[in-house]
């Protein structure tokens, strides 16, 4: 069926996408690459020389950096965590019949929805506001001084304001995964004994693993792009308490001006991404062929 | 589900559930119901749930003071102009590869994914220039590309995934029965190919509505959506939750509504096809 004709046709149907996204790829990396080996500050325009890896070296040794790379992993980390037990527990339960299904998956999907400055505005003001959040709320009634979250444990804060968003998230995949699952072979496990520990962590566990594995990787390339939630909630502070890779760059770039320094960071930004992508990018490319 | 569910265990888990869930969705719900409030109840010790004196004043402060409707129409046409360029772009390339696959598609396919792996913040400074330079920074118009360049692998999978499930038999069956191509398209195709076309459009206007790195940083007053007005308000000046909380409503509960809807598309949509 597929003629030499029909092969050109698809060739060229297949062209607009592949030019759009070559040019999106090729001409701003290679100008980050370029620019990250100049030395180049807005504020001084016609100054740009060449700099050789001074901002590589800059960027490297900035103390701010190693904080940097230390949040940025302890934000995945603690999302992941929190996600992937929450979204387990969750599907298990949402898995079980009971009244009012649909109703309670809409409720729990919800937060997915929410756009990112929404949310951190909402929980930074409304919830952890020392004065007049609700938490300070509910810690004066039980006797307890509130806690300033945002202040005291502001990195800590940031991952449960990012873990709500993408809670939902995990549990759809988990849930979806879940329903998967061969309810004959749980009944014969059952049948034979099994308690349901051993059913959950011999049959359910190992059903779950590529879902959660897909769960990590794709969460993972999104949190290393954590930016919103910080910019509107502590700015990156107090200090670089809560700067994470992205916004450190951000910051550089934009902030400071220095387009050198920022586009060192932004190479470093995207050989972390890569080496992260490298794993999903196997797990999906392993479906294709299924 | 074979296996008989006592009514007791089915009531715990009911009353269980329901507790997780609104303890889940109880922000959204908080947000909603301080929309409503004065600003002196919304900050109120001890908090009202409902016992309040609902007011609708928040809405229209915020309509008449910020310029609300300009942000919420660059929303809109950022958010639906991005997606609709993508499926003009994506529909053709999806479908070859659906259904003309050659030697090469599965590595146009993976090349395209990985133009999504790339890190914002690692582009960020060139585009910025760029857009200074070409008079693109804080228009709609520059929002438009941005957001579809960095959807477009997403669609493209979205709707490959799809249109692989048309069974090619069925058009073979059809140029026997004597239809020709373009019928083939109208009467076979195209009936089969509209719901996963649907279900791209409607996550991919989600993912664009609430995209907040490009959003932020490339624009200002003129061209700011949502989640960027939104934003403004991380600096308050005097009282500002209830306020706060009209603005959040009204820039989620389009999203909320539509992302209902598309609950069953989500886990493929993103999952790139490697979770059904």
């Amino acid at each position: 069926m597929a003629t030499q004709h029909s092969k050109s046709a698809a060739r060229f149907m297949i062209s607009p996408a592949v030019l759009l996204l070559l040019g999106w790829m090729l001409i701003p990396l290679s100008l980050t690459l370029y620019f990250s080996f100049l030395r180049y500050n807005l504020l001084m325009p016609g100054t740009e020389e060449w700099a050789g890896f001074l901002n590589y070296r800059f960027f490297l040794t900035d103390p701010a950096f190693f904080d940097a790379i230390w949040n940025t992993l302890l934000l995945v980390g603690g999302v992941l965590v929190i996600t992937i037990v929450g979204g387990v527990l969750l599907a298990l339960l949402l898995d079980q019949p009971f009244w009012g299904q649909g109703i309670v998956r809409i409720l729990v999907i919800a937060p997915f929805f929410v756009m990112p400055t929404v949310s951190a505005l909402v929980w930074k003001n409304m919830f952890m506001n020392p004065v007049n959040g609700l938490f300070a709320f509910l810690a004066k009634a039980v006797g307890l001084e509130p806690f300033d979250f945002l202040a005291h444990a502001p990195l800590s804060s940031i991952i449960l304001i990012v873990a709500w968003g993408w809670l939902p998230f995990a549990t759809l995949i988990l849930l979806t995964a879940l329903q998967s699952l061969d309810s004959e072979q749980l009944e014969a496990a059952e049948m034979d004994g099994a308690s349901w520990l051993s059913r959950f962590f011999y049959i359910m566990l190992p059903h779950l693993s590529r879902a959660i594995t897909v769960v990590i990787l794709i969460q993972t390339i999104f949190l290393l792009s954590v930016f919103a939630e910080i910019l509107v909630t502590t700015n990156g502070g107090p200090g670089t308490a809560t700067t994470n890779l992205t916004f450190l760059v951000y910051a550089q770039s934009l902030l400071q001006f220095d387009v050198g320094a920022g586009s060192a960071g932004g190479v470093v930004a995207i050989i972390l991404a890569n080496i992260v992508a490298i794993f999903l990018m196997r797990m999906i490319g392993k479906n294709l062929d299924a | 589900m074979a296996r008989a569910v006592t009514p007791a265990r089915k009531a715990t888990v009911t009353v269980f559930a329901w507790g997780v869930g609104l303890l889940i969705f109880f922000p959204i719900l908080w947000t909603i119901l301080t929309s409503f409030k004065t600003e002196a109840e919304a900050i109120a010790s001890p908090p009202s749930f409902v016992g309040f004196d609902w007011t609708l004043e928040n809405y229209s402060t915020v309509m008449e003071r910020s310029n609300y409707f300009l942000h919420f129409l660059n929303s809109v046409v950022i958010s639906v102009g991005s997606t609709l360029i993508g499926l003009l772009v994506a529909i053709p390339a999806a479908w070859s590869m659906a259904f003309v696959p050659g030697k090469r598609t599965k590595d146009v396919l993976m090349w395209m994914l990985s133009t999504k792996m790339l890190p914002p913040v690692g582009v960020l400074i060139p585009i910025y220039l760029i857009f200074r330079d070409t008079g693109l920074l804080d228009t709609r118009t520059g929002l438009v590309i941005v957001l579809t360049l960095i959807n477009l692998p997403i669609i493209v999978w979205m709707l490959y995934t799809y249109f692989k499930e048309i069974p090619v038999d069925i058009l073979e069956a059809a140029r026997m029965d004597g239809a020709s191509l373009r019928a083939e398209i109208i009467y076979v195709l195209t009936p089969m190919a509209v719901p996963g076309i649907a279900s791209t459009l409607l996550l991919n206007i989600i993912l664009a509505w609430n995209e907040a790195f490009w959003t932020l940083n490339l624009t200002a007053a003129n061209a700011a959506p949502l989640t960027a007005f939104i934003a403004s308000y991380s600096s308050p000046e005097g009282l500002f939750y209830a306020k706060l909380s009209a603005a959040s409503t009204m820039a989620i509960a389009p999203i909320l509504i539509m992302g209902w809807f598309s609950q069953k598309q989500l886990v493929r949509g993103l999952t790139f096809g490697a979770v059904k």
